[in-house]
């Protein structure tokens, strides 16, 4: 599997500007059932870094890349992208899910459909397709169907089908959370390849060193709220907010926030 | 009971014997099924489909109509077909009463329910599993549809033949709309109707077993068909 | 077996095409020189008659006829709508009445067989001595044995009901008693007389050819108002445009012909005629 070389990456990214971003998105909230799920959100996505969405289960993360993406819309506020080609932005926007979503055809087929509907011709579909198999190292599997495949190579998968759209923004919902260490660590190797491919990632995570390792800018939520938005360096190194400070300390439980109990008890926790 | 041993006897000499009669019957009512089904399902499979990924109101009713037609009993769909192409009714100047092209409108006006509504059934499943996916790549709803119904072919086997026992089982409405009328609408069904009210059980019996020998056959053939393809492609 | 989606798709089309293809010729197999449909009843079916006679008038005309068997209630409201180009049933009364209300253009008498009362083989109700059909009746409501009525439109059951009216009889309070209405063809009331051993009245010919007697037998024919007449009509094409009139009048000219007469005597269920040629021209020659 090669993803150093730079040369037939795919969109391959000399000059590449922007279409669609930026995204803004301003006071955003979000309901379902009567209860507000994402509260007065407001942020704006740029072009150029990678952006990883931190915090604990039930902090939104995966409502807030959906109402990104347009999966779903929001009850109050607006998402806007404010780039030049804002006619059809979801064209240029991919999604990877928590769970791989395999359709019951072969890795090639699965590769194939995605990009079938897009007027691209069958000869540069095909080459596309062997091209983005060799970055993610499915060549070997193409005909395999893709319900056989392990987890981690079904991720690999739904990541290469992403890619192969050439999107200026890929979404990503906890991508490596349901792979073993060797599965994520292959898979963050591709998201490397991709971000160096120019397009822009907005990632969720709760595992704090995926964050570490690969985030340009970090935004931590809470119970729906944007709490703080830094550049990595400096939210790994100290994060201005409390509730930051003790998600980096393993200590944030969603279900309660006064009750924060001291490191000895936390370490029981943890060990059992 | 000596009429299960007759009957069984009359169905060997039918087919021993090969009388060119009852390859006709046989003929004439495979080719009325299998093409009522057919059109059935290029009706059936889209709507069933389609019902599972639009949302528009009035989803709910129509799918529980659907649903409550596959029950709908084959003699009284055969009468307002019979209604609707008589001279007297609306479509009187196609003349197609009393011929197989009635008895095909008849079958396919009761197995595309239920081709419909089974269809919704399994396509619904894998549209929960598909729906962000599909809605993030940006296909649009009508190749939906066909995504859905090209990864459900498996299971969509089992509701076609459930269209295709419909048909081929059914006697009320091609005995209507078509009339039973010797070497031009008499199919397997009608046949042990006729028989039947001639007092011949034994025959009737017989020609019974011979259209049950079908229907197995065609099953088995679609289940070993639809077994090894799986194996091919998981 | 990678072909097979593909493969699968492309079966089913071609098998389609092929079937169409069948299909049409197998509507049009006999059409050398059209064909008339012909609204009847179960006993010129049941009875083998048409089987019997028709192919000769085929092979003379080169028309093919297609017969309807449905009770005569059926064949004429067929009739009626314009589904088909001729009624031949066994219901005068009614058969008047269709032409006189412009739905037929005129009626023939072509033949007639006979009614008979079957019943069980002990024969309870003692119908055997009985002088005339009325008096069979009679008895069979006074010892309340099981009789099984058509209970349709049919020419059968309408004369059966006239017999019933020349006595002194609650039918409708002994329905589902004694009298029992099967709603039925002549084959279904024969079959379900069969197992419950009663007394009906039936026309010889689907008689004879019927295979179910079970323990049934012939107790009391020979009444002279027990004969059964059947007319041949045309109907009306200047009330339905599309009849096939030079063909539907063929064919009458055909059934009331010496061939078509003689045809009619010569059919055989068991070695017996049971059919009996009696059309005005035909009566005039012999």
């Amino acid at each position: 599997m090669d993803s150093s070389t730079n040369e037939t990456l795919p969109n391959n990214v000399e000059n590449k500007s922007a279409r669609i971003l930026p995204l803004v998105l301003k006071n955003v909230s979000y309901e379902k059932a009567g209860m507000r799920l994402i509260k007065d959100l407001s942020v704006t996505f740029n072009f150029g870094s990678l952006t990883v969405i931190l915090g604990p289960n039930g902090a939104g993360k995966s409502l807030l890349l959906r109402l990104c993406h347009g999966l779903i819309k929001p009850s109050k506020g607006t998402v806007d992208w404010c780039g030049p080609k804002v006619s059809a932005p979801q064209r240029y926007q991919a999604m990877v899910f928590q769970r791989p979503v395999m359709l019951r055809r072969s890795v090639i087929a699965n590769l194939s459909h995605s990009l079938k509907y897009r007027g691209i011709n069958k000869a540069e579909r095909t080459q596309k397709i062997d091209n983005i198999m060799q970055h993610t190292g499915l060549s070997r599997l193409a005909k395999v169907p893709a319900r056989l495949l392990s987890v981690g190579e079904q991720q690999r998968l739904a990541v290469a089908r992403a890619w192969s759209l050439d999107p200026e923004v890929l979404f990503m919902d906890e991508p490596t959370a349901a792979l073993d260490p060797a599965a994520t660590h292959s898979l963050e190797n591709i998201i490397g390849a991709i971000k160096k491919s120019g397009t822009k990632i907005i990632m969720s995570t709760h595992d704090l060193g995926q964050a570490k390792r690969l985030a340009d800018e970090v935004l931590f939520l809470y119970r729906g709220r944007l709490l703080e938005q830094a550049d990595a360096s400096q939210f790994f190194e100290k994060p201005n907010n409390d509730l930051a400070q003790s998600f980096m300390r393993g200590e944030l439980l969603w279900w309660n926030r006064q009750e924060l109990k001291p490191p000895e008890q936390l370490k029981e926790r943890r060990q059992k | 009971m000596m009429e299960i041993r007759d009957a069984f006897a009359a169905a060997m000499a039918l087919i021993i014997n090969f009388e060119s009669g009852l390859a006709e019957i046989v003929l004439l009512s495979l080719q009325v099924s299998i093409i009522a089904v057919a059109i059935a399902c290029l009706i059936g499979l889209p709507i069933g489909a389609a019902l599972a990924v639009f949302q528009f109101p009035g989803r709910t009713a129509i799918a529980v109509i659907l649903n409550a037609m596959m029950g709908l009993p084959p003699v009284v769909v055969g009468l307002i077909v019979y209604l609707t192409l008589s001279r007297s009714g609306p479509l009187g100047t196609l003349g197609l009463l009393y011929t197989p092209t009635a008895m095909i409108i008849a079958q396919i006006c009761l197995v595309t329910p239920i081709i419909a509504a089974l269809t919704r059934q399994t396509t619904e499943d894998l549209w929960q599993e598909y729906a962000e996916h599909l809605r993030s790549i940006g296909i649009g709803p009508w190749r939906a549809v066909t995504t859905l119904l090209w990864d459900s072919r498996f299971s969509l086997i089992t509701t076609i033949l459930a269209g295709f026992g419909r048909a081929s089982a059914e006697v009320g409405a091609v005995m209507i709309v078509g009339g039973n009328i010797d070497h031009v609408t008499r199919v397997m069904t009608t046949s042990i109707a006729l028989e039947t009210s001639k007092g011949d059980l034994a025959l009737a019996l017989g020609l019974g077993i011979i259209l049950l020998a079908l229907a197995l056959s065609v099953n088995a053939a679609a289940f070993i068909i639809n077994d090894a393809a799986m194996k091919r492609h998981g | 077996m990678r072909l097979f989606p593909g493969f699968l798709l492309k079966f089913k089309r071609s098998l389609a095409m092929v079937a169409f293809s069948l299909l049409l010729s197998v509507t049009n197999a006999f059409a050398t020189n059209g064909f008339i449909v012909v609204a009847s009843t179960t006993s010129t079916v049941n009875s083998g008659l048409f089987k019997n006679i028709l192919p000769k008038f085929t092979k003379t005309t080169g028309i093919s006829v297609r017969v309807l068997g449905v009770g005569t209630g059926q064949a004429i409201k067929v009739a009626e709508r314009g589904d088909a180009d001729i009624l031949f049933v066994h219901h005068k009364i009614s058969e008047v009445e269709f032409v006189k209300n412009a739905f037929g253009v005129k009626r023939y008498d072509v033949m007639y067989n006979d009614f008979i009362v079957v019943g069980p083989q002990d024969d309870p109700a003692d119908v055997q001595k009985a002088k005339n059909v009325v008096e069979a009746y009679k008895k069979i409501a006074a010892t309340k044995s099981i009789f099984v009525s058509r209970g349709d439109e049919s020419g059968t059951h309408k004369k059966s009901l006239e017999f019933w009216r020349t006595i002194p009889v609650d039918l409708v309070n002994s329905s589902g008693k004694w009298y029992r209405e099967a709603g039925s063809g002549m084959g279904a009331t024969l079959n379900l007389t069969s197992s419950i051993n009663g007394y009906t009245l039936t026309d010889k010919s689907t008689w004879m050819a019927f295979q179910n007697k079970g323990l049934l037998v012939v107790l009391f024919e020979g009444d002279p108002s027990m004969r059964n007449q059947y007319g041949i009509t045309m109907v009306n094409p200047a009330r339905h445009k599309h009849v096939k009139a030079p063909l539907a009048s063929a064919f009458i000219g055909w059934v009331i012909s010496n061939d078509g007469q003689a045809a009619i005597n010569d059919f055989r269920i068991s070695g017996k005629q049971t059919f009996f040629a009696n059309a005005a021209a035909y009566k005039k020659i012999n």
